[in-house]
């Protein structure tokens, strides 16, 4: 579905990947794992048209996506939840909710991902009118998930769904990428928390300095002992 | 004497609003100071002018066209001037903006002249209307009227419509925006235009109320529209128009109790004592670090 060939990205005189290599197909969990600092990030926002690529392609579904701006981006149907979660902290859940839909012209639809949104976070429901810098960090996540999720993609971009949120709410939140891969959308998840991600992906990629440096079955990376001893904390 | 200037004060007050709103909403989504917003101003009243004396236009189809004219105008000045200097420094951005600046006064200058040219007497029918001790014009009511619907127009775009909550999310977070399916460069552009037509609007009805248009007109109002927008609070609306009409009625004010000739550096007075008390403004927010 996502193939990323030899993909090199720059910050000015920062290399901040080198001829990274990965896929995701149709119907997976790809999960992305790497210390800080690593380019995950960057590989994501790359795949977004919100940072250019120095060289390598990006193609989605055949087409050679390396060049297309990001909100063209998202009318191909790729849709990412981006790092720290960036609510419009000064509109509404519902407006942030609308924001989700920009690019399809289309009432129902709106409609559609807005009560979808709230089924599956009916925190989000009773605090439809409030702010959204109001909202906790965890309403705040659930927030950016439904609002990525409005125009139903076909691949979602995770950028580090747990962070900062307490055990139970990470379970809950990976619970729901679970039932949101179940119901239909592939998944690219990048983790600090490389435990959670490897349990429910079922592929992964470990990235060091710009670099993939492992690949390979979620299961058996996660029984790897290099991958064990650097990112299982053991 | 309080009322007649109270009045005054508004009516002055609400055209710095209208010019105002351009400064902070470009400010609030690009992190520029328009400079050339001033001149954008000026070229609105000529063209008005223009409409109204050659052309024999009614006043309110003249500022239309005047308003649809500028709105062309700022987006082509976003689109040459601006828009490749995004990601450059803030600084190279607003020395093109003055060079923008410059080149629309100095073509006015060439087209015009440089003596003040006035509205046909017969464009607006003046009379004076008695509010309890004050005498007021028709046109001070027209301005302060016609202010505030264009003020009510924006609000509503900005807060009710689709691309007016694009416009929010993208000032608030360009990034974000674009990952949303937003074409961040369109919302620009409708920014410039909706800024752009609220100054060409200001700037028929400044030429109205003084009865003079200048090719140098749009450096004073811009200025003191721009301190204005910090006064309440540069990136807000609310801020703008709070701002603007305050910042009128203080100068109508300091004037009348006979500092006439410190008129203009009234405005200026005020910008230096926010930036240096409260450099957020009335209304403004924190001022974030744009990623
Ligand atoms: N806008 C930027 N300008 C300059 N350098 C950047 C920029 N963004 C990222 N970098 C650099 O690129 C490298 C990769 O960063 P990236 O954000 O992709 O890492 P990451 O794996 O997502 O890290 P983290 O786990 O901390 O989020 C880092 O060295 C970082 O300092
Ligand atoms: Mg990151």
């Amino acid at each position: 579905m996502l193939v990323v060939e030899q993909l090199s990205v720059n910050y000015k005189a920062i290399k901040a990947l080198t001829e990274v290599n990965c896929e995701v197909k149709h119907g997976e969990i790809v999960a992305l794992i790497g210390a800080n600092g690593a380019g995950k990030t960057t590989i994501l926002n790359t795949i977004s048209g919100i940072v250019p690529a120095a060289s390598g392609r990006i193609t989605f579904e055949g087409k050679d996506i390396t060049q297309v701006p990001a909100h063209d981006i998202v009318k191909l149907g790729i849709c990412q939840v981006p790092e720290g979660r960036r609510v419009f902290s000064k509109m509404s859940v519902l407006e942030n909710l609308e924001m989700g839909a920009y690019s399809k012209n289309d009432k129902k639809m709106m409609q559609e991902g807005i009560e979808r949104a709230f089924q599956m976070f009916p925190r989000l429901a009773e605090r439809r009118k409030q702010l959204a810098k109001t909202l906790s960090g965890g309403e705040q996540q659930m927030l950016a998930m439904g609002r990525a999720l409005m125009t139903n993609p076909r691949l979602l971009l995770l950028d580090e769904p747990s962070m900062g949120l307490a055990p139970m709410l990470v379970e809950k939140i990976f619970e729901v990428v679970t039932e949101i891969n179940k119901a239909g959308t592939t998944i690219m998840l990048v983790e600090q928390n490389a435990h959670m991600a490897l349990s429910i992906a079922n592929r992964a990629y470990v990235l060091e300095t710009g670099e993939v440096v492992l690949k390979g079955d979620a299961k058996e990376l996660a029984a790897d002992p290099e991958v064990r001893k650097a990112y299982l904390g053991e | 004497m309080f009322l007649q200037q109270l009045i005054n004060g508004v009516a002055l007050g609400s055209t710095y609003a209208l010019i105002a709103l351009g400064y902070t909403m470009v400010y609030g989504i690009i992190t520029l100071i328009n400079f050339a917003h001033g001149e954008i101003f000026m070229v609105g009243a000529f063209v008005g002018l223009l409409l109204i004396t050659y052309f024999k236009l009614n006043i309110f189809v003249a500022m239309f066209l005047s308003m649809s004219f500028c709105m062309i105008l700022g987006v082509v000045i976003e689109l040459v001037a601006y828009r490749r200097l995004r990601r450059s420094s803030r600084l190279s951005a607003l020395i093109s903006a003055i060079g923008v600046s410059i080149f629309l006064s100095s073509l006015a200058l060439m087209i015009f002249g440089a003596d003040a040219k006035a509205f046909p007497d017969d464009v607006f029918p003046l009379r004076q209307i008695k509010i309890g001790s004050a005498e007021v014009s028709t046109l001070q009511l027209s301005i302060i009227g016609i202010s505030a619907l264009l003020m009510l127009t924006l609000e509503f775009i900005v807060q009710k419509t689709k691309i007016g909550k694009a416009m929010r999310a993208t000032s608030e977070d360009y990034t974000a925006a674009a990952l949303m399916g937003i074409n961040v460069n369109r919302v620009i552009s409708f920014t410039f235009a909706l800024g752009s037509a609220l100054a060409a609007a200001g700037g028929m009805l400044v030429g109205l109320l003084f009865n003079a248009v200048t090719f140098n007109m749009g450096l004073m109002a811009g200025l003191k529209a721009f301190a204005a927008a910090v006064l309440g609070g540069i990136g807000s609306i609310p801020g703008a128009m709070l701002g603007g009409v305050l910042l009128g009625v203080t100068e109508v004010f300091g004037v009348a109790i006979g500092y006439s000739s410190y008129r203009d550096a009234i405005a200026f007075t005020i910008l230096v004592l926010v930036l240096l008390l409260k450099p957020t403004g009335l209304l403004g927010q924190k001022i974030q670090k744009k990623v």
